[in-house]
């Protein structure tokens, strides 16, 4: 168990997802960065879909009431345990009364607590998640505030099952650098985002098919884990499109009357009816998940191949940290 | 030898095969496939996609099917390795199979026409030409179906509209529309499910709810659903 001692807006229980209800119009939710909880999780020995508590606004500062074990991924946000600093991507035991600090970080936008056993809170619907705006899912299906004590499944949270000591990872944005394996390094300080092209792509004129491309997309202040609004010259039809409504997945960038581009993300409603330009392919939507409003984006065009083999170099970076996760808490003690 | 005669007369009597327009299918990212009807939004095809709904939904590989509007959103558990076999076996299967029966349920909701939780109900009198109690007699008295949920939870997108009463969607959204909200949108009649921003024109209000965690089926509708407005009462 821990208690939240300080928090700001939208810090929220998230698992991977609410997977199979968008039929019923229940959106997804779940974290904006799958893979800084997944590796949380590994790290604590977790299911991958425990679930975890994602910071987006700092700092965020907790009490243990019991003696447990988390860890911290994410955007590095110089987390100090009772006032010691912790490496980034680091598990660590914690006792009763420990006080764990979330910093501002300098790089990335989210960063994820997870934590031995994982958040206990009712699974609703297949998940853990908070639905925001249906107020349900996750902590009494609203953000953390002060005061609120989260439960673990973690049984008592004693030391029962041995604990690994402190240890960390290589985090994802050194182990998986922007852009393909041997591409050019980008020319400006936009991230480079591979995309499919989408349906509508083809109905968009040639000189606006070209500054989708070529423009460095500014992630703006409308932006939040529901979808990114990019800011640019926008890209205008020929003439409007009426799409009837169509189902959403996290990553599609769908173009609205005004021109500028939206991606929609975790908490996108689960239908729409805007022209979709493109599709972000999976590798690269935990990267934009920790793009933070101000920065700027460029979409890359990505065959449908080489969308698929993306995932290789992340798959790979998991099951190495498995392997040596495994072999950590082999090590005699 | 009787055979191959039986199928040369089967293939005979055959009539031809209407030529029909050709679904379009795209992708978006790597692991979600979109198959959209052609044609108009009508019924039929509406009921075509809920039968590629349900037999989609047992294949294997296939994490989710999510109905829209004329259209079907398949989403695999791992992206296919052989991408144009699926698209094809999906456009195979909407060419084959009938439209789904419409269900035989049929949902009442009772409505509080007009009052402040309809505030658009004069501009809808306005637009449309007609008089308050038409457009409520109008809306009351239809049969609407549904063709698939979305957008929030619970929401059903309704087919069945008399274009009478079409009303397109508001520039400038309600900030705070009401849960239960009964609204028109375009060519399309609807109930909020989520109270909060809303663009569509409010003529009512019903205390059914539409979506409850509590019950073990959440969502009050489901496609294929015929819903009928009833007047509860109307307010000035």
């Amino acid at each position: 168990m821990i208690e939240v001692l300080s928090t700001f807006a939208l810090n929220t229980v998230q698992d991977l997802g609410r997977f199979g209800s968008r039929h019923l119009g229940v959106s997804t939710s779940g974290v904006m960065d799958p893979l800084a909880l997944t590796v949380g999780n590994i790290l604590l020995g977790n299911a991958d879909d425990a679930a975890g508590i994602e910071i987006q606004t700092f700092p965020f500062e907790l009490r243990f009431q019991v003696d447990t074990a988390f860890a911290v991924t994410g955007a590095d946000c110089t987390a100090t345990l009772d006032g010691r600093l912790l490496p980034p991507w680091w598990t660590a035991p914690a006792k009763a009364g420990q006080v764990l600090k979330l910093n501002p970080p300098m790089r990335g936008a989210r960063s994820y607590l997870t934590l031995a056993g994982g958040v206990d809170v009712p699974v609703i619907l297949g998940s853990r998640s908070t639905h925001l705006r249906s107020e349900f899912g996750g902590f009494l299906g609203r953000a953390l505030a002060k005061g609120d004590v989260v439960g673990t499944a973690d049984g008592a949270g004693g030391p029962a099952r041995t604990r690994p000591d402190a240890f960390g990872v290589e985090p994802a944005e050194i182990a998986l650098p922007p852009g393909a394996p041997g591409e050019a390094e980008p020319s400006d300080d936009a991230l480079p985002v591979r995309v499919l092209r989408a349906g509508e792509y083809e109905l968009f004129p040639q000189e606006a098919r070209q500054r989708f491309w070529s423009t460095a997309w500014k992630i703006t202040h409308q932006s939040d884990r529901a979808g990114y609004r990019l800011g640019g010259e926008p890209l205008k039809l020929a003439s409007r499109v009426e799409m009837r409504s169509y189902g959403i997945v996290a990553g599609v960038v769908q173009v609205p009357p005004s021109g500028e581009p939206i991606i929609q993300l975790s908490d996108a409603n689960t239908a729409g009816g805007y022209p979709k330009i493109a599709g972000v392919v999976e590798a690269d939507l935990w990267r934009l998940a920790q793009a933070r409003i101000g920065s700027s984006i460029r979409f890359v065009d990505t065959s449908y191949d080489d969308a698929v083999a993306a995932m290789a170099p992340v798959n790979a970076y998991l099951a190495q940290i498995r392997r040596m996760v495994e072999l950590y808490r082999q090590r005699p003690r | 030898m009787s055979l191959d005669l039986t199928i040369a007369a089967a293939a005979d009597e055959a009539p031809p095969a209407p030529a029909e327009e050709l679904p379009k299918l795209s992708n978006i990212g790597t692991r979600a496939l979109i198959l959209e009807a052609p044609g108009a939004f009508d019924l039929l095809q509406q009921r075509r996609i809920l039968a590629l709904a349900d037999e989609v939904a047992t294949w294997p590989g296939v994490a989710e099917v999510v109905p829209g509007v004329t259209n079907l959103m398949v989403i695999f558990a791992e992206p296919p390795r052989d991408l144009q076999a699926c698209r094809r076996a999906l456009a195979e299967a909407w060419r084959r199979l009938p439209p789904k029966p419409l269900a035989s349920r049929v949902i009442e909701i009772p409505v509080i026409y007009g009052g402040e939780l309809g505030s658009d109900l004069a501009a809808v009198c306005a637009y449309s030409g007609q008089l308050r109690e038409e457009v409520i007699r109008i809306h009351s008295s239809g049969t609407y179906t549904v063709c698939c949920l979305g957008s929030s939870p619970g929401f059903g997108y309704l087919h069945g509209l008399d274009p009478k009463i079409f009303m397109p969607r508001k520039t400038v959204p309600s900030l705070r529309m009401l849960a239960g909200t009964v609204t028109i949108g375009g060519m399309q009649a609807g109930v909020s499910v989520s109270t909060g921003p809303n663009g569509w024109n409010a003529i009512g209000f019903t205390a059914v709810s539409m979506f409850d965690l509590a019950r073990d089926t959440p969502a009050l509708l489901a496609p294929g659903d015929i819903v009928r407005f009833t007047v509860e009462r109307v307010e000035p």
